[in-house]
């Protein structure tokens, strides 16, 4: 188990291979397919603190208000990165982010970003939501929330030991690519003989 | 004439919406327990069966959604001749709304032209209900919550299918089965569960690959030829070592549940309805006393 504390450096990133375990705390941000759309026709500057040699997280969590006008994450898991994929390489390059964490894992234009600017995919588990919610131990503000909805805000977290799984890294390596692979022969078996 | 007190109903049904969310049915609690069991000690398969496990438990026990995608809240409802399914329909929706507040559930309504999220779960064609009339003198509900990762990989086909060499028989439905959980790897949140529907129309052919999430894990199908074939894929399937979360394993299907209808000389569809692992599913009875019951 490696424990990774944000911010972090690309040199740190780029010791990470697939198949590590790794442990997340520190301060990252969600942004899913909404929030990815409008990053991509704005590129908005107010996002360069907040993202760079950080991460993002591909959830849309349910969340509770709290009379004080404070909120916190009640179910928190990723949802499916792939949808991502046209504007995610991009997006890590411009502002300096150092990870993604969602799952499914993502396409050849993410790895080759990965390699390029200096970042890993983390693929937590997906549907641990009432679990992943407990290591949000701080929701420090949200962006957008009135424009995008709860699902799809950007929302400012708190993380402490944050469970994920390195499974595309700097080096051009994809679990994703490798289970397809095998998978693939069997299935071909099975179809055809 | 069935009479029902609608405040009450409404709190019956919020206490549905609830179970539903974070309650896994002890079915499929069981399935994946053997499946952990069944992967080596040590392994990524069998630590990520582990964290489900302990998710599974944390949820029931604190009342929050197992997962934050609650998804389209799908009802089968069974009612008497003369029930009305207006009045059912809204006491669903002040249910839902509620359930919001409660954060049971996620607002998952998001307006198609406009992008705008309702913020209650609620909008049109959401949640979606659907109402048969049958002999029985009791009401039934029968409730799913389906993610949009496992709707997502979710497809039809039509047959045949030249790419995969699938013709219009049961050798080809088969195979576009296996095709589809293939292609599906992970993303649907395997170890995932199909519901299959053969024939009928585009529309009445997924409604039946879905309805065919409501049965049991361990039932048989009463079809000898369908149960075979239920039996053969999902040994078939789990042969392709996708695995949970599609980080590799011995259990990438938990269960195969088919259904068929009768379709045109034209036309021969296969649906596949493919739910997570998270398989929120739960029912409610309502007898003319006003006694309730839940499973």
């Amino acid at each position: 188990m490696i424990k990774l504390q944000l911010p972090i450096s690309e040199a740190a990133i780029r010791g990470l291979k697939i198949g590590d375990e790794v442990q997340i705390s520190g301060l990252m941000v969600t942004a899913r397919d909404a929030a990815h759309k409008y990053i991509h026709e704005n590129w908005p500057e107010w996002l360069e603190p907040i993202m760079e040699d950080s991460m993002i997280y591909h959830c849309g969590p349910v969340v509770k208000k709290h009379a004080d006008g404070s909120w916190s994450f009640v179910a928190a898991g990723p949802t499916t990165s792939i949808r991502e994929e046209p504007y995610e390489a991009a997006v890590m390059e411009r502002y300096k982010v150092r990870a993604v964490i969602g799952k499914g894992g993502m396409g050849e234009t993410t790895l080759a970003g990965l390699a390029k600017s200096g970042g890993v995919y983390l693929h937590a588990i997906g549907g641990l939501a009432a679990s992943l919610a407990k290591c949000v131990v701080k929701v420090h503000d949200v962006y957008m929330l009135e424009e995008l909805g709860v699902p799809e805000a950007f929302w400012h977290i708190e993380v402490q030991d944050f469970p994920a799984v390195v499974t595309m890294d700097s080096h051009g390596g994809s679990l994703h690519k490798t289970i397809k692979a095998q998978s693939d022969e069997v299935a071909k078996k099975l179809i055809f003989g | 004439m069935f009479q029902y007190d609608e405040k009450v109903l409404k709190d019956q049904l919020l206490e549905l919406v609830r179970r539903a969310a974070t309650d896994l049915p002890e079915d499929v609690v069981a399935s994946i327990k053997a499946a952990e069991q069944n992967e080596p000690e040590g392994s990524s398969a069998r630590s990520v069966f582990g964290m489900l496990l302990k998710n599974v438990d944390l949820a029931r026990a604190e009342s929050t959604p197992i997962c934050q995608d609650t998804g389209t809240n799908i009802y089968m409802v069974h009612i008497p001749e003369g029930v009305g399914m207006r009045k059912l329909t809204a006491l669903i929706h002040e249910a839902t709304t509620e359930a919001v507040d409660k954060s049971y559930l996620r607002p998952n309504a998001v307006d198609s032209i406009t992008g705008k999220n309702s913020g209650n779960n609620i909008g049109e064609g959401q949640p979606f209900i659907h109402f048969e009339e049958w002999d029985n003198d009791y009401i039934e509900f029968k409730l799913m919550l389906k993610g949009g990762g496992c709707e997502n990989v979710s497809t039809q086909y039509k047959l045949p299918d030249v790419g995969l060499g699938a013709g219009r028989d049961m050798d080809g439905v088969y195979k576009v089965i296996v095709d589809a959980v293939n292609q599906a790897q992970g993303l649907g949140c395997a170890p995932g569960i199909l519901g299959i529907g053969i024939g009928g129309d585009r529309t009445s052919s997924h409604l039946t690959a879905k309805s065919q999430l409501f049965r049991k894990l361990p039932d048989s199908n009463p079809d000898a030829t369908l149960g075979a074939m239920e039996s053969k894929l999902l040994a078939d399937l789990n042969e392709l070592g996708v695995g949970p979360m599609g980080f590799g394993g011995k259990t990438t299907i938990l269960g195969v549940k088919i259904g068929s209808l009768h379709r045109l000389p034209a036309s021969f569809f296969v649906s596949i309805s493919y739910m997570c692992w998270a398989y929120r599913r739960h029912s409610m009875i309502l007898k003319p006393s006003g006694e309730v019951s839940y499973d």
